[in-house]
C-alpha cells in the first residue's frame, strides 16, 4: 500500500500514526530485510487464486482469491468458525491446499492471541523473543549473543527493552501481545498473521498495539490481522470478508458495505437506524 | 546423631544413598518438565506398561533391563501414536495404552512358567543393588541430562505455548514422544530400586513440590533435586528404622513432604490476599 490516493484508507492510517519514539522503537534493517525494495516495486507477497483448504476431507475455506503486497494491513473478517483460523492455519502450511492456488513471496510469522500461552509458564519476556529463533539454530546449539541482540532489538521496537527480564505472566495484557509480535519480528518473516490481536486489551494497549502494526507496514511488512472489529478494519488497506468462503476482498471504501457484512455474519449483524452504521451482536471473542 | 549416621556405613546403604541421589537428580530435572507438560499421567502410566517387558524378559531369561527398554520403548511409541487419534484426548490415549500393556504382563506373569520373584518388578529392592547397577545408573543419568540440556527450548516452547509451537518449527507430537521417552530411560533407573509402582513418586512430585516453591525454571529444578534426594534419604532412614520396604517409605516421604509444601503454599497465599473491609 505505498499510494495513499489511491487507497483513501492509506491517508487515514497517516494520520493516525503517532510518532513517539519513547515507546515503540524504528524498525531496524536487521529484521525486516529487503523491505524496501519490495515496497519500491510493489510485488506481492501473499497470493491466493480460488485456493481451498480443511480438515480431513471437508472444506472448512474456499474460493478464496487476493493479492496482498509489502506495507499493507488486511483486515481478515468473519464469524467464529468462518474460516479466520483457517486461512492462518494454511498461510503457515500446516493445513494442505485443497483447491486452487496459493503463492508465498516470504516467510509467514503469526502472532497468537496470548490467551493460548501458559502464563504461570516460568519464562521471561526476552526468552519468549528468543523463541522466534529456534528455526535457525543447530538443534543442539542454543541462543547466541546475535540472537539475543537481535531478540533485545525485536523488544525495542515494540516498546518493551525495559521489561525484557520481566516475567511474561507478569505483563498486562497488551504487553504480552506486544512481546508476541517481536517473536514474530526476530524470525524475519515479512508476513504477519495476527490472531484477534486487540481481544481484551484497554484503549491504550489498544492504540499503541495500532501504532506498532502501521509502523511495521510502513516499515515493508504485510499484515493480515483477524478482527471482530469492522470500524477498525475501516483504517487498514484491505479488507478480507470470510464465511466459509470468501465473501469480499478488497478496499474498505468499497468492501464494507451492510450487504458484504450481512453476508459474512448472517443474523449476528445488527442493523442501526442511521442505515450505515453497523454493530455485530454475540461474542466473538473465542474461536 | 547416631540415628541419623549409623545406618550409611552399611555398604547396602551406601549404595542405596547413591542410587537415591541419581535418582533425585533424573527425578527433579526430568520431573520439572513432566509436570509443565501436563505429563505426569504419562509418567505414573509407563512404568505399568513396561510391565509385559519385565515379565517377558525374566520368562526369557534375558536381563530386566533389556525388557523393560523394550516395554517402555514399545509402549511410549504406543501412547504417542494413540495420542495423535483424533477424538481421542492424551488422557483416554494413555488409559487404554496401559491397561492393555498391563493387562498383557499379567497374563504373561501368571503363566505356569512364570518365575519366582514377580513381586520385586512391582516393588523393587534399593538394598539389593550392585555396583554394576549403580553405574548403569549413573550412565542413564548422564545421558537423560544430556538430552535434556539439547532439547530445553523446544520443550519450553511445547510447554509455553503448545499450539503455537508447529509455526515456530518445533513439532509438539515429536517433543512429547522424546520426552517419553527420556521418562523411559528414567523408569529404567529408577525401578530396580523402587519397583514400577512407586516410580511416579520420585519423577512427579518433587517436580510438583517444587512448582510451589521456585519461581523461575531453573530454580524449580532446583528445588525439585533437593527436594527428591532429602525424600529419598528420609525415606531410607525410615525404612531402616522401622524396617519397612524402602521403596514404599521413599514414596511414602515423597508425598508428605508435598502435602506440607502444599500446606504452607496454602497459607502463604492466604496471609498475601487482602482481607475484607
Amino acid at each position: 500500500m505505498s499510494d495513499p490516493a489511491a487507497h483513501p484508507a492509506g491517508a487515514e492510517r497517516a494520520a493516525s500514526t503517532v510518532e513517539d519514539p519513547a515507546v515503540l522503537g524504528a524498525v531496524p534493517a536487521s529484521l525486516c530485510a529487503h523491505a524496501r525494495d519490495s515496497r519500491a516495486d510493489g510485488r506481492p507477497l501473499v497470493e491466493l487464486e480460488d485456493a481451498a483448504t480443511g480438515y480431513g476431507p471437508d472444506l472448512r475455506l474456499r474460493e478464496v482469491t487476493l493479492t496482498a503486497t509489502a506495507g499493507q494491513r488486511v483486515a481478515v473478517l468473519g464469524p467464529n468458525g468462518g474460516g479466520k483460523t483457517t486461512l492462518f492455519r494454511l498461510l503457515l502450511g500446516e493445513l494442505p491446499l485443497r483447491g486452487g492456488r496459493l503463492a508465498l513471496h516470504d516467510d509467514v510469522a503469526v502472532v497468537p492471541q496470548t490467551e493460548r500461552s501458559r502464563l504461570d509458564f516460568p519464562v521471561s519476556a526476552l526468552d519468549v523473543v528468543l523463541m522466534g529463533t529456534i528455526a535457525r539454530r543447530p538443534w543442539w546449539r542454543g541462543p547466541r549473543r546475535e540472537d539475543r541482540e537481535q531478540a533485545l532489538a525485536a523488544l525495542e521496537v515494540v516498546g518493551l527493552t525495559d521489561r525484557a527480564g520481566a516475567a511474561f505472566g507478569a505483563l498486562s495484557g497488551g504487553q504480552r501481545q506486544r512481546v508476541l509480535v517481536a517473536r514474530a519480528l526476530v524470525r524475519d518473516a515479512r508476513i504477519l498473521l495476527l490472531d484477534e490481536p486487540f481481544t481484551g486489551l484497554d484503549t491504550t494497549s489498544g492504540d499503541r498495539l495500532h501504532q506498532l502494526i502501521d509502523r511495521l507496514a510502513e516499515a515493508g511488512h504485510v499484515l493480515l490481522i483477524a478482527t471482530h472489529d469492522v470500524r477498525q478494519a475501516q483504517g487498514w488497506d484491505r479488507v478480507l470478508c470470510l464465511n466459509g468462503r470468501q465473501v469480499a476482498y478488497g478496499a474498505p471504501a468499497e468492501t464494507l458495505s451492510v450487504e458484504t457484512l450481512e453476508a459474512t455474519y448472517g443474523r449476528d449483524l445488527l442493523r442501526l437506524d442511521d442505515g450505515r452504521t453497523v454493530r455485530l451482536l454475540g461474542d466473538h471473542h473465542h474461536h | 546423631m547416631g540415628a541419623l549416621l549409623d545406618p550409611w556405613r552399611d555398604p547396602l546403604m551406601q549404595r542405596a544413598l547413591i542410587e537415591v541421589v541419581l535418582l533425585g537428580i533424573v527425578g527433579g530435572t526430568l520431573g520439572t518438565w513432566i509436570v509443565l507438560q501436563r505429563l505426569s499421567f504419562s509418567a505414573e502410566a509407563l512404568p505399568h506398561a513396561m510391565f509385559p517387558g519385565l515379565v517377558g524378559a525374566a520368562l526369557l531369561g534375558l536381563p530386566l533391563v533389556l525388557g523393560g527398554a523394550a516395554g517402555l520403548v514399545v509402549a511410549a511409541m504406543v501412547i504417542a501414536l494413540a495420542s495423535r487419534v483424533r477424538g481421542l484426548d492424551r488422557d483416554a490415549a494413555i488409559s487404554i495404552a496401559m491397561t492393555a500393556l498391563f493387562g498383557l504382563g499379567v497374563l504373561l506373569a501368571l503363566s505356569p512358567d512364570s518365575p519366582p520373584g514377580i513381586g520385586e518388578l512391582l516393588f523393587g529392592d534399593v538394598l539389593a543393588l550392585t555396583t554394576g547397577d549403580l553405574v548403569l545408573a549413573a550412565g542413564l543419568t548422564v545421558v537423560v541430562l544430556g538430552a535434556l540440556r539439547v532439547l530445553h527450548a523446544r520443550l519450553a516452547i511445547v510447554a509455553f505455548d503448545r499450539e503455537s509451537a508447529a509455526s515456530l518449527g518445533v513439532g509438539p507430537g515429536r517433543i512429547d514422544l522424546l520426552l517419553l521417552l527420556l521418562v523411559a530411560l528414567a523408569v529404567l533407573i529408577c525401578v530396580q530400586a523402587l519397583g514400577n509402582l512407586f516410580v511416579a513418586a520420585v519423577l512427579v512430585a518433587p517436580a510438583a513440590t517444587a512448582r510451589l516453591l521456585g519461581r523461575s525454571l531453573v530454580a524449580s529444578m532446583a528445588v525439585a533435586v533437593a527436594v527428591a534426594i532429602a525424600c529419598g534419604v528420609g525415606g531410607l532412614l525410615l525404612s531402616y528404622h522401622a524396617d519397612t520396604a524402602a521403596g514404599a517409605s521413599i514414596a511414602l516421604v515423597t508425598v508428605v513432604a508435598y502435602l506440607l509444601a502444599a500446606a504452607a503454599s496454602r497459607t502463604s497465599a492466604s496471609r498475601r490476599a487482602p482481607r475484607p473491609a
